[in-house]
């Protein structure tokens, strides 16, 4: 598994500075997508999933920013970057996909002319017509029927499924490095899930692109992702291989998230067996954020943050139950 | 194309609405536009004959359909005070209104647009505060001060303009300045408000996620969608300028629609008055209907209804 790391980040800081004190959304995370792997992300809502995500891209709204860390695409190191330099980049070498495919596509520009638009920009079509041909390629590939014809229809005229599949082609039609998806089927019934899921791990091998895929659905890291990470208030928690972390996963809060996954069908409220709530993310203390909910937490736990402790090859955890045989 | 003709058969009653209320109104205001015509000297045989000419003596409803009958034609009437026909009187006046309200939604326009965009971009920063200052200033001062002020200043201390229209068209540059400056003022604001509020939808971030700089994510993307309002606004702006700006073309003299309709209400001149509203009423209609048309056109999820 030497792969060479596309996306390397490390100790990520992202906060935002509001009225009520900062809030530290993205608190030290390490995370490495190697070249043509699944990489999942995982973690309850607002415990800073999109913010790392977002922090790649440049898209971090003010009052937040990167506050310090380094985030590497294919060793070139992005933070810092002025607003040019990270523009080339995006689109191009790493692109996005978003959660509400509605919402994000301009209303009022026909979603061909948007698709187009990534092939102009970064120069890799020289003329409309090239671009337009490519786009349409694009449409056919990612299994938009009528491709030709749907490339002058406007989003509120294409269905969800549909709507995610021009975001995709979006996001390929460069054929960037790596992809970024945000929840990509969130907003989209368990059928069409499916397919778009086999259509990204379809589009990683036959590219040998790497991909980050955020989501808070387990059953998606199981069907598609060879390593993940477990995210928690702002830090990453747990990471492994996806078997290894199913099959021994060492911390509480990742024992909580899959005793929640609903044995049969359905997906209703999963957490829902871990008791208590995220801490708000504006008073970290010094302990380890998860004490508060954990069945197992000590004196110990409370005062002092555990470090990701290595616990098998390619598996860390951050608990101090960890601890022992990480040393 | 179905739509926009039931639109425009829509605007009928709007205007027999509008004219029976004119109607009404100018008959309840006191003063008898018999003896208005007259002057001070006539014997009541004269009063009655001219009574009988101008239908006075029928009732209000029959005088009220055979007005429209007439102006269907496209007759009128004939001015009082003029001695002419009120058709011919609007039509010589309307293209100076015309010409005025086209510079002064030309100035509104750019100036709104561009202090709007970059008050947006530049957001809580000083020129933010500078343009919306100045916007603020521009949407509350009466238009009757703008143009006093300026002609003061511009034209009869520095004499850089004409003092009133002589018809040129440098002579209606500070007219227009006057009649636009609120006009650009409330654009200035809409465009602004709309633009930030567009910059934090989604596929704004989709399209700086594209690699599309700052400039182009706010010209391809973020403009477009900003200015659906900003247009309809528009459009009903220049429709009610073309109706006639009564107090800027009274302090420059200009030989407007405003100015006759001026002239109408100090002499009582009832077909004068009564054409000039008419015409201003179709207007502004008119411009409705092109502000909800252009709005549709721009916007994708709307056209279909048309
Ligand atoms: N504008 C903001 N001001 C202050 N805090 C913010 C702001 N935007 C986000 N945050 C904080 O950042 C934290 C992380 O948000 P993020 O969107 O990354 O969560 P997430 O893991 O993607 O959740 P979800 O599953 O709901 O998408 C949130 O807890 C929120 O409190
Ligand atoms: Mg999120």
């Amino acid at each position: 598994m030497a792969k060479e790391n596309l996306l390397e980040i490390r100790d990520l800081h992202t906060s935002f500075f509001t009225d009520h004190g900062v809030v530290r959304a993205v608190n030290g995370v390490d995370l490495d997508v190697p070249e043509g792997r699944i990489v999942g992300l995982v973690g309850e809502s607002g415990c800073g999933k999109s913010m790392t995500a977002r922090s790649v891209m440049g898209l971090i709204k003010s009052p937040g920013r990167i506050e310090s860390g380094s985030i590497k695409l294919d060793g070139r190191e992005l933070v810092g970057l002025s607003d040019r330099e990270l523009r080339s980049v995006c689109g191009d070498d790493v692109s996005m996909i978003f959660q509400e495919p509605m919402t994000s596509l301009n209303p009022v520009l026909k979603v061909g002319r948007q698709v187009e638009e990534v092939l102009l920009v970064h120069h890799k079509a020289s003329t409309k017509e090239e671009a337009k041909r490519l786009t349409v390629d694009m449409f056919e590939r990612v299994g938009i029927p009528e491709a030709e014809k749907r490339m002058s229809a406007y989003p509120h005229e294409l269905s969800g499924g549909l709507r995610q599949r021009v975001m995709i082609a979006m996001a390929m039609v460069c054929k960037p490095r790596l992809l970024i998806a945000d929840e990509p089927t969130t907003a989209l019934d368990v059928t069409i899930e499916a397919q778009i899921l086999r259509l990204m791990k379809q589009l990683c091998k036959e590219h040998h692109m790497g991909i980050l895929i955020i989501t808070h659905n387990l059953g998606v890291v199981a069907e598609i992702c060879d390593d993940v990470y477990v995210m928690y208030a702002g830090r990453i928690v747990e990471n492994a291989p996806v078997f290894e972390l199913f099959d021994h996963k060492r911390h509480p809060y990742t024992e909580g998230l899959m005793n929640a996954i609903p044995k049969i069908g359905g997906n209703p409220e999963f957490l829902s067996t871990i008791p208590g709530v995220v801490p708000n993310l504006l008073h970290v203390g010094d302990g380890c954020t998860f004490a508060g909910r954990c069945a197992h937490a000590s004196d110990r736990c409370r005062a002092e943050m555990p470090a990701l402790y290595e616990v098998a090859e390619h598996h860390t955890c951050r608990c101090f139950l960890a601890e022992r045989e990480g040393q | 194309m179905k739509r926009v003709l039931g639109r425009i058969a829509g605007m009928i009653p709007v205007l027999l609405g509008v004219t029976l209320l004119i109607f009404i109104l100018l008959r309840v205001v006191p003063g008898d536009p018999v003896s208005i015509l007259l002057g001070e000297h006539y014997s009541q045989e004269t009063i009655d004959r001219l009574t009988r000419v101008m239908d006075l003596d029928k009732p209000l409803i029959q005088q009220f359909f055979s007005y429209v009958g007439n102006a269907v034609r496209g007759n009128l009437g004939e001015s009082y005070t003029m001695k002419r026909p009120v058709t011919t009187l609007i039509l010589q006046a309307f293209p100076s209104t015309v010409k005025l309200a086209l510079m002064a939604a030309a100035i509104a326009w750019v100036i709104g647009i561009l202090a709007g965009i970059i008050a947006a971009v530049r957001q809580n920063k000083l020129l933010d505060h500078l343009f919306m200052g100045m916007s603020l200033a521009g949407v509350s001062v009466p238009i009757f001060m703008t143009s006093l002020f300026l002609q003061y200043v511009l034209s009869f201390k520095l004499k850089l303009f004409p003092l009133t229209s002589d018809g040129r068209l440098i002579s209606l540059i500070l007219p227009a300045i006057a009649l636009g400056w609120n006009s650009a003022g409330s654009i200035a604001r809409m465009t602004r408000s709309g633009l930030i509020d567009v910059m934090q939808q989604d596929y704004i971030d989709t399209a700086k996620a594209k690699g599309l700089t700052k400039a182009s994510v706010i010209l391809k993307h973020a403009l477009k969608n900003s200015m659906l309002p900003v247009v309809t606004m528009m459009a009903i702006q220049l429709s009610s300028m073309m109706s006639g700006a009564v107090i800027t073309e009274s302090i420059f003299s200009i030989p407007g629609i405003g100015r006759l309709a001026t002239s109408a209400i100090q002499n009582r001149d009832m077909p004068l008055l009564q054409g000039t509203v008419l015409f201003t009423t179709i207007i502004v209609i008119i411009g409705n209907l092109a502000a909800d048309l252009l709005y549709s056109v721009l916007d994708p999820r709307i056209r279909r209804a048309v």
